[in-house]
């Protein structure tokens, strides 16, 4: 598909399916007006539900296709960069110490700071001149540390409650999320969405290697700066009000790279938008399959992820085959 | 005018790779690098383009250093052209070549209509324009060459430094490249070129620097820089320097034990 037509079908697709997270509910499908209570849920329950299904999709989707274009490699994900696990688990260790029952709004700010605390660790693990190898293999470090801790977290569950909070926590959701939390997660996702998009030229010289990026005047080090503290930003905040949600990030930019002709700076903005389409159609498929609201968002997206990389790996053996 | 680098000294994982080199091209001339493998040459380029950090010595364009300068102006002095001719999406060769335009553009600025005139020119220049739509990743290793020197040429520099350009290219490929860095030099530029095939190095390049152990042994034009001793002081090879069809050729003969 070319590029102007993918652009408006998935932002179409965003557009529809934030109108069918304002419409869908446990109280049935339909605009819920007339009545205080209805306007309620509108507002202060579906509302918030859809704004920060929209930005989060749009954040992992574009930090995917910012780390597939500055690692240069197309498996790249935002979990690579560590901060993911570090929101996980701070998040975690806020149920674990019971803060999170205890203060308002604990957990997403334990997962802020986790995000952060992870992306920092990251940066000096990898030095200042650290190249993208470099900056993988100090992600993983710490991603696996974080990983680590959280199991220990559940392992050391103070109570099978807290246990089971914090694994389904882990799975990612949208569900009973309020405008506290939007105003919490939003301008963090807003400002390092702004960061990450400010890439894209960089990204496209990067095509040619890093030597010749440079030489196109592609200042390096400014780089990494910018896609690390975007990506810690937008997914940190992401990840801190909604748990894991795994593999948009790796799916949207593959599936539109090739409309975006492969140039890493086009592929932006139809990721971001391909991002927010994926999340919303999830959380609104997940509310009609099951509206008591025990399946999880992050399940969703991984059951969708994991056979299309099935697919990838098919498509990849059927072209490098005899 | 030149762009110069003056006793470069340069460590890589604590090993010394430059030690003291120093090369100046001026406009209208190819000066050829050349030396033994691991002698120096693609960092004593990468230093004169700029992108290695020096830990002593100076890089002049004009007589002024070059460390102060930011990365976008620098890029509309000098083009590179790596060694590894990797490209890492399979983007067209159009959008390729635009690449070079990017020290010109400011960051949300479309393509001016100069950028487009400067983008056909190199196109046309490399003879690549039949096939400007076409994935880089398709084209062979020496349109892939063409291509890349095109996206060095957008760059509208007064320098080029090009790394091994003609490695890999089969012999009709390797004149047509030399031919069109000459053809650059006497359009005005000053070009910088490492190689290892004497025989081009002599019959193309207007001067000759000769490297080993990190330093630059001799420098002069081509006759009195690849001389039989020369060659057997720095590449351990005895060698005949000979003329066929009035053309130089120098043909290593065998290794000196």
């Amino acid at each position: 598909m070319r590029y102007v037509p993918a652009l408006v079908w998935v932002g179409l697709a965003a557009a529809i399916g934030f109108a069918a997270s304002l419409l869908v509910g446990p109280q049935g499908i339909g605009l819920p007006l007339g009545s205080d209570a209805a306007l309620l849920v509108l507002f202060e329950i579906r509302l918030p539900r859809a704004a920060l299904g929209f930005l989060i999709g749009g954040a992992l989707g574009l930090a995917g296709a910012v780390l597939q274009g500055y690692l240069r490699n197309p498996l790249a994900e935002p979990g690579l960069m560590g901060v993911s696990g570090g929101a996980a688990l701070g998040a975690v260790t806020a149920i674990h110490s019971g803060l999170a029952a205890a203060v308002p709004f604990a957990l997403p700010l334990g997962g802020l700071l986790g995000g952060a605390a992870a992306t920092f660790a990251v940066m000096v693990l990898a030095g200042e001149l650290a190249g993208p190898l470099t900056l993988i293999l100090a992600g993983v470090a710490v991603s696996s540390l974080a990983a680590a801790l959280t199991s220990l977290a559940l392992n050391l569950a103070p109570n099978p409650f807290a246990a089971s909070e914090m694994l389904y926590w882990l799975m990612g959701s949208l569900t009973d999320r309020s405008l506290v939390h939007v105003w919490l997660a939003s301008p963090l996702i807003v400002a390092g969405s702004f960061v990450l998009f400010s890439t894209g030229r960089a990204l496209d010289a990067l095509t040619l290697g890093e030597e010749a990026a440079e030489n196109v005047g592609v200042d390096l080090g400014a780089l990494r700066t910018r896609v690390i503290a975007g990506t810690a930003l937008a997914v940190g905040a992401a990840t801190a009000v909604a748990g894991a949600i795994g593999f948009v990030g790796l799916v949207v930019p593959h599936l539109l790279r090739a409309s975006a002709r492969h140039e890493p700076g086009r592929l932006l903005v139809p990721s971001f938008l391909g991002g927010a389409a994926l999340v919303l159609l999830a959380d609104v498929a997940l509310r009609l399959v099951s509206p008591a609201g025990d399946l999880r968002l992050g399940v969703v997206t991984a059951l969708i992820g994991a056979p299309f990389f099935l697919w990838l790996v098919l498509r990849t053996r059927r072209e490098l085959g005899p | 005018m030149s762009l110069e680098a003056h006793a470069i000294r340069v460590r890589l994982g604590g090993r010394p790779v430059l030690d003291g080199a120093s090369l100046a091209v001026q406009p209208g001339e190819v000066v050829a690098v050349v030396g033994a493998n691991g002698a120096g040459k693609s960092t004593l380029l990468r230093a004169l383009a700029g992108l290695c950090r020096a830990e002593q010595g100076r890089v002049e364009i004009d007589g002024a250093g070059t460390d102060t300068r930011d990365r976008r102006s620098l890029a509309r002095e000098i083009a590179y052209l790596p060694q590894d001719r990797t490209v890492h999406w399979p983007v067209s060769v159009r959008t390729l070549v635009g690449l070079g335009r990017l020290p010109y553009r400011s960051a949300s600025a479309a393509e001016s209509a100069a950028d487009r005139a400067a983008v056909e020119a190199a196109m046309t220049a490399m003879d690549i324009t039949r096939f400007a739509e076409r994935s880089v990743t398709e084209l062979s290793g020496g349109e892939r060459a063409r291509v890349l020197l095109a996206r060095a040429l957008a760059q509208e520099t007064r320098y080029l430094v090009a790394d091994e350009p003609a490695a890999g290219l089969d012999p009709a490929h390797g004149l047509q490249l030399f031919q069109h860095l000459v053809a650059l030099a006497q359009a005005g530029k000053g070009v910088a070129v490492a190689l290892h095939d004497l025989s081009l190095a002599v019959r193309f390049c207007h001067r000759v620097a000769l490297l080993k152990d990190g330093k630059v042994v001799a420098c002069g034009a081509p006759g009195d820089v690849v001389t039989e001793q020369h060659l057997a002081a720095v590449y351990g090879i005895r060698a005949t320097l000979g003329r066929v069809d009035g053309l130089p050729v120098v043909l290593p003969v065998s290794p000196l034990v």
